[in-house]
């Protein structure tokens, strides 16, 4: 920079924003490289993508430290110890170590917040490109939907709906592990009831990409319905699905611990963070331990995928490349 | 402005109406209120077919909406109707014939909701509204509060931050408003708990109590109430006071970039006078609207925060009554979320429109 300015190439004049030698001789880069240079200078996005991976590794990795066995076995005698340094995070109310269940339970904690929000990216996007693509009846069919799904506060619907389904799927067996089936409800429960906010968001942006010169090239060159959509308007309306994709998995999370806080979310045996929670706060005076590590790591799973979320956002957006 | 008004809450009848029949169909499916009916079991066969009789549950659902919605009181008995053996689509042929709709062992005195008739709770056999109207006022006394608490909050923290952009306090303020913004509602709750009840009464401060309304010796008085309050009020508002100061941050900041505030400067308008009626009137307008549109948030940090502090209010009625499977409350609880969610949002609207002149609605 400073040689640059020297030679004369640059003088700084007051105003003009001088560019860095990369920026002058390295060919133009490639949206990619554009998105992953703003997104590393947004320094709680990148906190937050460490402390993501951390979490990650800690739920995963910690497979090989403790054994399914060990976050299900119960020792009545040994119940609600507090932190010692053969139970780091002490035992529950019914002997078991705490730590291992927020590894189990971390595991399943995340997957459902990943498969939710894969099943709300898949209606949401579905039902709002319909509505925006096609508009007329349908769109007004659809969105009169949307509307009523955002009208009653999720939870409530949450919760009737996980009530019909509470009881009645059995146990799943899965690379050797055991599965409550009512992961699956959790998981189906609030995929479909999260997409009205992502159909909104995708419709929005269809009304406004299919309005370009490029759709009407495409429509004029006689390309089909289905690649108008899928090839030229979703990819041109990728950002916002991105960012909201992101931000639903820390909401799916949160949901699934609220559900599982009210006592009607995960079954056991399988831990989720969660299902830690409910009941303790009975022993809010008691024992401290039972609640803390589980709630702090939701807390902080839920911050750093705000943040990353966040950071995407300033990212994918074009109009913030000063950023 | 009035026929907009009206306009809105004809659009708002279609949208009622496919709301309670999600909803009562959802209800249909959540199990049988018959086995946990007020706590007892009902275990002889004859004694289930004659209490579902009883309460309309042998019904077709859809015939069950339709009692719901304008009563059976028109209902007689028309004697046996030979049951359609059609499979799946049974159900559908038996909401095709009226004579499902017509008959009625025993005329029914339902009125239905749309005469105000709200139904009988299955639990305690009280009319819902009764039941509905005890918790009513726990939880707006709650959310009033909350509400109140959450825009001066916002306000005081927006504005101060704006106004020293990029200070120390600023920069404080950015980081924890977005900690708190991330946190669980249930997880602050028990921090807080554990902060100002558990630990403040282990070191012999004075301890904020945990759980109900008021002390059981002292009785409900005002004092009692408002000092039970705080640890809900506080769960409830936390979140909300995180995001609306950083919107009410980075609106200001824009209004005080813009020309009409250095217009005031220029003209030697004071200070405050500048800050408060020239930038803050417009800057705080948007927040009239995320008020409405955030309502049904607020009540669904209700439901979390009354089960933990054990607040007699309605999501604690909700979730009572959910898990005995009572449709005639958890509908009319509902039902009340959904017209209360829709009225603030033409409010919000009006308000708007009335505040900001360059708004107009046909």
């Amino acid at each position: 920079m400073k040689n640059v300015a020297e030679s004369g190439l640059l003088q700084p004049k007051p105003g003009i924003p001088i560019l860095s030698p990369d920026e002058l001789e390295t060919p133009p880069l490639s949206l990619g490289q554009l998105t992953w240079r703003r997104f590393r200078r947004h320094r709680m996005a990148i906190f937050g993508s460490v402390t993501l991976f951390l979490i990650i590794i800690y739920a995963f990795g910690g497979m090989l430290v403790f054994s399914e066995a060990d976050a299900n076995r119960t020792d009545t005698g040994n119940a609600l110890q507090p932190p010692s340094r053969e139970h780091p995070y002490g035992t529950d109310t019914i002997g078991r170590d705490i730590l291992a269940r927020t590894i189990y339970g971390g595991q399943i904690s995340i997957i459902i917040g990943l498969t939710a929000m894969v099943m709300e990216v898949i209606l949401g996007v579905s039902i709002g490109s319909i509505a925006g693509f096609f508009g007329g009846k349908i769109d007004s069919f659809l969105m009169r939907m949307t509307e009523a799904m955002l009208i009653i506060p999720q939870i409530f619907l949450l919760l009737v709906i996980a009530r019909i389904w509470a009881q009645s799927i059995p146990n799943l067996k899965l690379m050797g592990r055991t599965f409550s089936g009512s992961v699956l409800v959790i998981v189906f429960v609030i995929g479909i009831t999260s997409w009205p906010y992502l159909a909104r968001i995708v419709r929005a942006q269809f009304l406004s990409v299919k309005e370009n010169d490029y759709i009407l090239a495409a429509r004029a060159t006689g390309t089909s319905t289905r690649d108008i959509i899928i090839r030229h308007i979703l990819p041109n309306s990728s950002a916002p699905i991105i960012v909201s994709a992101t931000l639903s998995v820390a909401a799916a999370i949160t949901l699934e611990a609220y559900i599982s806080f009210l006592g009607l979310g995960v079954r056991p045996p399988t831990a989720t963070w969660g299902n830690m929670l409910e009941g303790a706060y009975n022993y809010i005076e008691t024992a401290w331990w039972l609640w803390f590590f589980p709630g702090m790591l939701i807390a902080l799973t839920v911050l750093s995928i705000n943040f990353l979320g966040d950071g995407l956002r300033d990212a994918l957006d074009p109009h913030s490349r000063a950023a | 402005m009035t026929r907009y008004i009206i306009r809105r809450l004809l659009q708002a009848i279609p949208l009622l109406l496919i709301i309670s029949i999600i909803l009562f169909f959802l209800m249909q499916n959540m199990g049988d209120p018959l086995a946990t009916m007020g706590g007892r079991k009902v275990t002889k066969p004859e004694d289930r077919l004659r209490l579902a009789r009883q309460l309309g549950l042998d019904k077709p659902g859809c015939v069950q909406y339709v009692y719901w919605l304008i009563g059976n009181d028109w209902t007689k008995p028309i004697g046996e109707i030979p049951e359609p053996n059609a499979g799946i689509f049974t159900p559908i042929i038996q909401c095709l014939d009226p004579r499902n709709y017509i008959d009625s062992e025993n005329p029914g005195v339902r009125k239905g909701v749309l005469r105000g008739d709200w139904g009988i709770s299955l639990v305690n056999r009280q009319p819902v509204t009764k039941v509905i109207g005890e918790r009513l006022g726990n939880t707006l006394l709650l959310m009033v509060t909350a509400e109140t608490v959450i825009i001066l909050g916002a306000l005081l923290i927006g504005i101060y931050s704006a106004l020293h952009q990029y200070t120390a306090i600023d920069n404080i303020i950015t980081a924890t408003t977005f900690i708190l913004y991330s946190m669980p509602v249930f997880f602050f709750a028990l921090l807080a708990m554990y902060l100002f009840s558990v630990n403040f009464r282990r070191w012999g401060l004075p301890y904020l109590p945990t759980v109900g309304m008021f002390e059981p010796g002292a009785g409900q008085t005002p004092s009692q109430v408002a000092w039970h309050m705080i640890l809900p009020v506080a769960t409830l508002s936390f979140g909300f006071i995180a995001g609306y100061s950083r919107y009410i941050r980075s609106t200001m900041l824009e209004t005080l970039g813009q020309d009409y505030v250095r217009t005031a400067k220029a003209k030697g308008l004071p200070h405050p006078e500048v800050i408060y009626i020239h930038a803050l009137k417009n800057a705080a307008l948007p927040i009239v609207t995320l008020v409405a549109l955030d309502l049904p948030f607020l009540l669904g940090g209700a439901i979390v925060t009354e089960r933990i502090f054990g607040w007699p209010g309605m999501g604690r009625l909700f979730l009572d009554h959910v898990s005995r499977t009572d449709t005639a409350v958890v509908m009319g609880i509902m039902m009340m979320i959904a017209v209360a969610v829709i009225v603030f949002q033409i409010i919000a609207d009006v308000t708007y429109a009335w505040l900001d002149p360059r708004i107009r609605y046909k």
